[in-house]
């Protein structure tokens, strides 16, 4: 029946191979999002960076956190940036997967494994967050916000906060046998830590009350690593404290994966 | 309780097989056994326990209890290398609607590792045999139901497997589709796969299988060829009596002596009987006038009825 025989054997990289699947669909749909990608960045600088910026700066001779607002600005947006894209990836795809379409039940019949499944989709969305916050860095050294050696060096911290949402949403969203929740989640989860983790101003202009609650979410520590390397300002020690609470949250959410999404997958 | 009789080992076999979500027990102690190059078919009305059995053969649910051996295989230890041999089509299509025809199947061949050239060349060749190839280019959304599932047993063929597994493979398909599919897994059958299908169509279970068994409520209830368990739960032919609305129900004892068994369904009666038309005679002879009168033969569907009173689909 075929040119050519292949003896079967346990498939050596699964996570590889799930990759490839998120890759394939992505051919198809790449230009859109790429465009999107530019987009929010262009709008979000040129508004709240120079337009409200130049207000800002108006009014405050020694700057926001002692910069410029644009400078201010725009690295705690690229971790915001993460942490939007990798919620939105580890949402809707996973119950398009797990449910709507059920393309990962199609893949655990092959020799691939549930476990697979997950870190091919954990390779697939810190993709999905460098291109998109490698976009967002090159708009804003066009806009002058950030040096290039700041921005490189910006910019894996940018990815590890996206996938330290990225890992416990995703474990999530398996447990999910609907969407309903995912709207609650991005309206009172994302949009206010994108609002208040000290993206926009520092959190100690928040009430006393609620300032160490920034502390327990991983976009406020996400924002100390991007701002701190993009204005050449990072501490190493707190550094540290900033990567253990995100690595935290990767790891542990990793660990829930492998779980929520056997348990859905081999029942 | 179901010997394979040649000297090969079987492909499947299970004993005690148990398979339990919570307090309900989906599939309760069954055994069977499967031989290489055999169409085996359960037999059953949904919630029968069909599909909890499929998916433990296709090592993607692990059993609560008893033996199961696939391939020689224990599919708690050895899943992934169990199924790198088995083509499976699940009940519902898994078909990835961003990608188009060929990309599925490429996609598909990856997950065994097949490097790219042999998918390309297997995806040619199994487009044609299930008759998609001038679809190859095109997305999967728009396709009819049949081309779907078409699409998903090429799929399935394309890791070349020891073992197909098929979940109600033509469910919810018109005749002529169901015909096309028929048609292609016997060709399959006479290259030497092994077919193991769930069905509750009682036509296609005579069609496909060379054995099977009935199931119903999480056990085996029956197993046999489809002419085996005919000869055994019923009679040759069936008469059919259908009459006015409100008469059925005064019949009683009229029909005595004319059949072995009459069977009361709501809209009609069946007379199970060697000869159907001369029970149609006995049946004019005492003075009844049945609306309709059909001489039919047995089917799976008779016995289904004798085994548990019911029918398939209620």
């Amino acid at each position: 029946m075929t040119a050519r025989s292949v003896t079967p054997h346990i498939t050596r990289w699964p996570a590889l191979r799930v990759y490839e699947h998120h890759v394939l669909v992505y051919r198809r749909t790449w230009r859109g999002s790429l465009f999107t990608s530019f987009l929010n960045p262009v709008l979000f600088l040129a508004a709240m960076g120079l337009g409200l910026g130049s207000l800002v700066d108006a009014n405050n001779p020694t700057g926001v956190g002692g910069t410029a607002y644009l400078t201010f600005l725009a690295p705690g947006l690229l971790a915001a940036t993460a942490m939007q894209t990798a919620a939105f990836e580890s949402t809707y795809p996973i119950m398009a997967g797990l449910r709507w379409m059920k393309t990962y039940d199609a893949m655990v019949t092959t020799p691939i494994t549930s476990r697979g499944v997950v870190l091919g989709q954990v390779l697939w969305v810190t993709t999905r967050i460098f291109l998109v916050t490698s976009v967002f860095s090159l708009v804003m050294i066009a806009f002058g916000a950030v040096s290039v050696p700041g921005a490189l060096i910006a910019l894996p911290f940018a990815v590890a906060t996206g996938l330290a949402f990225a890992a416990p949403l995703q474990a999530f969203a398996a447990t999910q046998r609907n969407d309903t929740r995912f709207t609650a989640i991005f309206r009172f989860g994302i949009t206010p830590l994108f609002i208040f983790s000290g993206t926009f101003f520092p959190i100690s202009q928040l009430p006393d009350l609620i300032e160490p609650m920034a502390w327990l979410t991983p976009l406020f520590h996400g924002v100390g690593l991007t701002r701190g390397a993009a204005l050449g300002t990072l501490q190493p020690l707190l550094a540290v404290v900033h990567l253990g609470v995100l690595g935290l949250f990767i790891g542990l959410g990793v660990a829930l994966s492998f779980v929520t999404f056997r348990r859905k997958l081999i029942a | 309780m179901l010997a394979v009789t040649s000297q090969t080992t079987p492909l499947i076999h299970a004993s005690a097989l148990l398979k339990r979500f919570g307090d309900f027990t989906a599939v309760d102690g069954i055994d069977f056994d499967v031989a290489p190059g055999e169409a085996f078919g359960f037999l059953g009305p949904n919630g029968a326990g069909k599909t909890s059995t499929m998916r433990m053969i296709g090592a993607v649910s692990p059993r609560t209890g008893g033996e199961l051996r696939v391939l020689g295989m224990d599919p708690d230890d050895d899943g992934p290398a169990i199924r790198a041999r088995l083509g499976v089509v699940p009940q519902s299509d898994t078909l990835d609607m961003e990608l188009t025809v060929q990309e599925n199947l490429w996609i598909y061949a990856r997950y065994f590792d097949l490097p790219y050239s042999v998918a390309r060349t297997r995806t040619a060749e199994l487009l044609e045999f299930v008759q998609l190839n001038d679809r190859a280019k095109d997305e999967v959304e728009p396709l009819s139901g049949g081309m779907k599932r078409r699409l998903t047993i090429a799929r399935g063929l394309i890791n070349e497997p020891d073992l197909m597994l098929l979940d109600e493979p033509t469910t919810g398909l018109d005749p002529q589709a169901r015909h096309l599919l028929w048609d292609r897994l016997y060709r399959l059958k006479q290259r030497g796969v092994t077919l193991v299908l769930t069905t509750h169509y009682m036509d296609e279970a005579e069609q496909l299988c060379d054995r099977l068994v009935v199931m119903d409520k999480a056990r085996i209830v029956a197993h046999g060829s489809p002419r085996q368990l005919i000869d055994q739960y019923a009679t040759r032919e069936v008469l059919e009596l259908r009459f006015p609305v409100g008469v059925q129900e005064t019949l009683d004892g009229k029909l005595d002596g004319i059949a072995e068994r009459v069977e009361h369904l709501p809209d009609r009666l069946l007379l199970y009987t060697s000869d159907g038309d001369a029970a149609a005679s006995a049946v004019h002879g005492r003075g009844l006038q049945p609306e309709s009168v059909l001489v039919r033969r047995s089917t799976l569907e008779d016995v289904f009825l004798r085994l548990t009173g019911r029918r398939l689909i209620e």
